[in-house]
């Protein structure tokens, strides 16, 4: 049922390997992924260029054999797909559920394809094949032409930076070859592609049922006259090429010291080439140096390009670590703490504005947060919607800021130093991917405003310590009854303290704010910074909160100085408080009256580490007070 | 020099992933099985820490049922690349002398799957590199280059993370851990015309050569020790053969041959028919027999 495997040069391997060896030694690797979904024969397309490649033995085709007969959708033929829907669970359910990942080869180049499922979890599953492909296969039925998916597809690819997309329109066997059809579905995608943004694109009639110009041009398509599938593949140019002309970047991966005499900075290179002698210059710190030495265990190297792997010395000892970027001195990439970003969300747990997730981006690993979300991207028609959060396989365009400030490069000019993951500190999940666009200039323009009066002045003239004395625990645990009672002896004490209370500041303050995750997040986000201008006025803070999320609270010890946060955990197990109930608020919960309350239908994470730990069963509110003293005069 | 060959690119990458491990993690370790694909995963180790050593130890889960030539082999390696060679063998399976030819799956099972979970937890390794490739198998192909692993040593194919251009992340709870496969991307293909182009040191069983064998359930089964229990009626034969991998001998099937330099190993495996897991007696159970065992804890 299909043509002999053309790819590989039988003739030359059996008489004579050298030459074949010397030939395939300087191929070229070409990443792609295949976007569409089963009906459009995006896994017979795959399984065939696997099988025209001998890529597929006998053993494997015997079983497919077999499978195809139990499973396959072709009656008695091979059905392709079975090829590359691989797990078992997803061949009893017939669908695909995540990204797998094919080899093939030609003569000119190796192939490494990205197959991603076409289903719900579509949005995160092409993210993550795409974000290392150089083109994008856009599958299209002709009989169908143009649908919704296809316009998702291409914009997805596009999102992702893919320069090069193919748009392969199948299945011209059914509606007979026929050119005027082929010529309205490619007028039809040229608006459509002009209107995001996609410059240019390659369209190709194709069956990959039946063969037609996928290895051969098809004499059953006269008319057309372009490059067959594969001829493209193998010519169209490659990203690493382009990257290769762009200014020097190297993210340090890792010092290497192996004795006094060697200090070598391992990475591979993002963009650019490096010669021995030239001006570099370390980002962030700014300092400049010469490179000495291009050391590779086959020796040393002159010159290096985009895409290997090296160790460097510098002529100084200069600082550098892990997480720098090496870069050209006389064109450095830039540092900012504030960004707009587009953000891809890939977890079940819903985005969280305000909260600090770590930032994975080069080598670099930092705290962010996403301070406003502008707007969700409907993926099908590139609609702007204004959201409160993005859930899983959302798009969005947010702002977001680091905790300090990072090496960077638009997306656009460089994925390795414009892409980013964003990790939840808890689950340690990869939560989100992201492509930075550029620096916000608030963060460059708004400087700290130094003042002569300084936070250790405040303190001294109050004769204090300023603190944070942060009660966190259930509803109806007693934080504030005790905090009420602890601020009245440090008032006797001769102490300057202030007590914010979560009732109360919902009053003002935090009017705005309602009780889903984001809201709670957002209030205990202003509390903590009200908090620190307290203590930056020498105050002894006092707040009671139910603050149930750990990340938050640890948000707020990090925005202290080391050692003035303290964690007083009032542990009310959740039976105690409901049956003490003081203002009647469980039995609303309870009967369905209020919505997210903590420990009923929201969660509570309680401290694992708390500097003071009050159980209420065994210590009476008195008691309470005196170990908080004693405590604080201890530590 | 702007464009780099493939190979260039798949040893690029192979380099990254092995310090991205080393920078991010507290106590990595080398699976080493002395096979083709360890060499090269060695061999990349070498040149990503130049001139230092690789940072980490190799591991040899051992079943005692490997090739003799894979033993002499193995502490030459560790030497030559300047690392500590740790040797784990189940002592349970010891103890029992569980064996493939009268305990079947059970030698797998607790030799390799119980051995290195064993091997792992007494050493408390955090990331262990295998030499897995997605060419392999069907399930390999979905598996992701930083591989997480429960507490328990399980795999849970729905629930991978996403990874994103060259960002892995390697963040976990205590007790849990991750495998990691440097050679994701690399086809069989790739890996023979590697170890050609730098001349890396491999067992002679991958060449051909004259040695005592025997065929069995459709198997070429090469004689390897006297452990081997010969049949009614089976007698050794001499017969040119070769390994196209190598894992228990009782287990690995040869293929007959005259290819004695790696060009034309190369020759053989292009012109050949058959997948290389094929000489495999683990692969040939239920169809998708790889992920079950991998979602016990299988490397």
């Amino acid at each position: 049922m299909t043509d002999a495997p053309i790819y590989q040069t039988d003739a030359l391997i059996s008489q004579d390997i050298d030459a074949y060896l010397q030939a395939h030694q300087h191929k070229t690797m070409l990443r792609f992924i295949t976007c569409g979904s089963v009906d459009d024969g995006k896994s017979t397309l795959i399984g065939r260029l696997l099988y025209d490649s001998k890529m597929i033995f006998e053993d494997q085709l015997a079983a497919l054999e077999a499978d195809s007969q139990k499973l396959g959708t072709q009656g008695q033929q091979i059905d392709f797909a079975l090829l590359v829907d691989g797990l078992a669970a997803e061949r009893e359910q017939g669908i695909t559920i995540d990204v797998a990942y094919r080899f093939f080869a030609t003569e000119k180049r190796k192939f490494i394809v990205a197959d991603t499922p076409g289903h719900e979890q579509y949005t995160r599953n092409m993210v993550t094949g795409a974000s290392t492909a150089d083109l994008a296969i856009i599958l299209i039925d002709a009989r169908k032409g143009i649908l919704t998916q296809t316009r998702r597809h291409s914009y997805l690819a596009h999102l992702i930076g893919i320069k090069k997309i193919v748009l392969a329109i199948n299945k011209m066997d059914l509606v007979d070859y026929d050119a005027a059809r082929f010529a309205e579905i490619c007028a039809a995608y040229q608006d459509f592609a002009s209107s995001i943004g996609i410059e240019a694109f390659t369209a190709i009639p194709i069956s990959g049922l039946a063969g037609d110009n996928i290895t051969h041009a098809s004499a059953r398509t006269p008319w057309y006259d372009g490059p067959t599938l594969l001829s493209h593949l193998e010519d169209v140019e490659l990203d690493q090429t382009q990257a290769a002309d762009k200014p020097f970047r190297m993210p340090v991966q890792w010092v290497n010291r192996p004795n006094l005499d060697f200090r070598g900075f391992s990475g591979q290179i993002a963009s650019g080439s490096i010669s021995q002698g030239d001006m570099v210059r370390i980002v962030p710190s700014g300092k400049t140096t010469k490179v000495a030495r291009i050391v590779t265990m086959d020796g040393d190297l002159p010159m290096a390009v985009a895409g290997q792997s090296v160790t460097l010395t510098f002529d100084d000892e200069i600082d550098c670590s892990r997480g720098d970027v090496i870069a050209i001195a006389d064109a450095p990439p830039m540092v900012a703490d504030q960004f707009e970003s587009t953000l891809v969300w890939m977890d079940e747990a819903a985005l969280l504005p305000g909260r600090n997730y770590i930032m994975k981006i080069g080598t670099q690993s930092v705290e962010a947060c996403v301070q406003s979300l502008k707007y969700q991207i409907n993926v099908n028609n590139t609609e702007h919607l204004a959201v409160k959060t993005l859930a899983l396989n959302d798009i969005g365009v947010v702002e977001i800021a680091t905790t300090r400030p990072i090496v960077f490069e638009a997306y656009g000019d460089n994925r390795d130093l414009g892409g980013f993951i964003l990790i939840d500190k808890m689950t340690h999940a990869t939560i989100a991917a992201g492509m930075l666009h550029f620096s916000l200039r608030r963060a460059q323009n708004v400087h700290w405003q130094a003042t002569d009066i300084d936070r250790q002045a405040h303190a001294a003239q109050k004769n204090q310590t300023p603190r944070v004395l942060w009660f966190t625990g259930l509803s109806g645990s007693g934080k504030s009854t005790i905090a009420n009672a602890l601020e009245k002896r440090l008032y006797q004490d001769g102490q300057h303290s202030f007590l914010l209370d979560g009732d109360n500041v919902r009053h003002g303050l935090n009017k705005d704010l309602g009780f889903t995750d984001a809201a709670r997040v957002e209030n205990i986000r202003r509390v903590g910074e009200v908090a620190k201008l307290m203590t930056d006025a020498g105050l002894i803070v006092l707040t009671a909160f139910i603050s149930p999320f750990q990340a938050e609270r640890e948000m707020v010890r990090n925005m202290l100085p080391e050692g003035e946060f303290i964690e007083i955990f009032v542990d009310t197990p959740l039976a105690v408080a409901e049956q003490r109930d003081v203002k009647g608020l469980y039995k609303k919960a309870r009967a369905g009256e209020l919505k997210n309350f903590t420990g009923i239908d929201s969660p509570y994470e309680a401290p694992s580490a708390p500097e003071i730990h009050i159980d209420t069963r065994t210590t009476s509110v008195e008691q309470a007070v005196d170990d908080i003293m004693a405590w604080l005069a201890k530590n | 020099m702007k464009t780099l060959t493939h190979l260039q690119r798949l040893e690029a990458e192979s380099i990254h992933i092995l310090r991205e491990v080393v920078a991010n993690s507290d106590n990595p370790v080398m699976l080493y099985s002395v096979g083709k694909d360890s060499a090269v995963m060695l061999h990349l180790a070498k040149k990503a820490f130049f001139p230092s050593p690789p940072p980490f130890p190799l591991l040899h889960v051992d079943t005692t049922w490997k090739f003799q030539a894979m033993y002499q082999l193995r502490q030459k390696a560790a030497d030559d690349a300047g690392m500590q060679l740790l040797v784990h063998q189940n002592p349970e399976a010891l103890a029992k002398a569980i064996n493939p030819f009268d305990h079947g799956a059970l030698h797998t099972d607790m030799w390799k799957t119980e051995g290195l979970k064993q091997a792992l937890d007494k050493h408390r390794f955090d990331v262990a590199f295998g030499g897995a490739r997605r060419d392999e198998e069907k399930s390999r192909a979905k598996e992701r280059v930083f591989s997480f692993r429960s507490a328990n040593h399980q795999w849970d194919p729905k629930n991978q993370r996403p990874e994103l251009w060259k960002l892995y992340n390697a963040r976990k709870a205590k007790g849990e851990s991750i495998r990691v496969f440097p050679l994701s991307n690399w086809t069989e293909l790739d890996i023979w015309q590697y170890i050609h182009l730098q001349s890396i040191e491999i067992v002679p069983l991958y060449f051909a050569a004259p040695r005592p064998t025997v065929e069995r359930d459709g198997l070429l089964l090469m004689v390897d020790d006297e452990r081997f229990p010969l049949r009614d009626g089976e007698v050794p034969v001499e017969r040119s053969i070769r390994f196209r991998t190598l894992g228990c001998y009782p287990l690995t099937g040869a293929v007959e041959s005259q290819a004695t330099s790696l060009p034309q190993i190369i020759q053989e495996m292009l012109l050949t028919t058959t997948s290389e897991r094929q000489g495999r007696a683990i692969d040939k159970d239920a169809g998708a027999s790889m992920e079950k065992k991998k979602q016990e804890g299988y490397f």
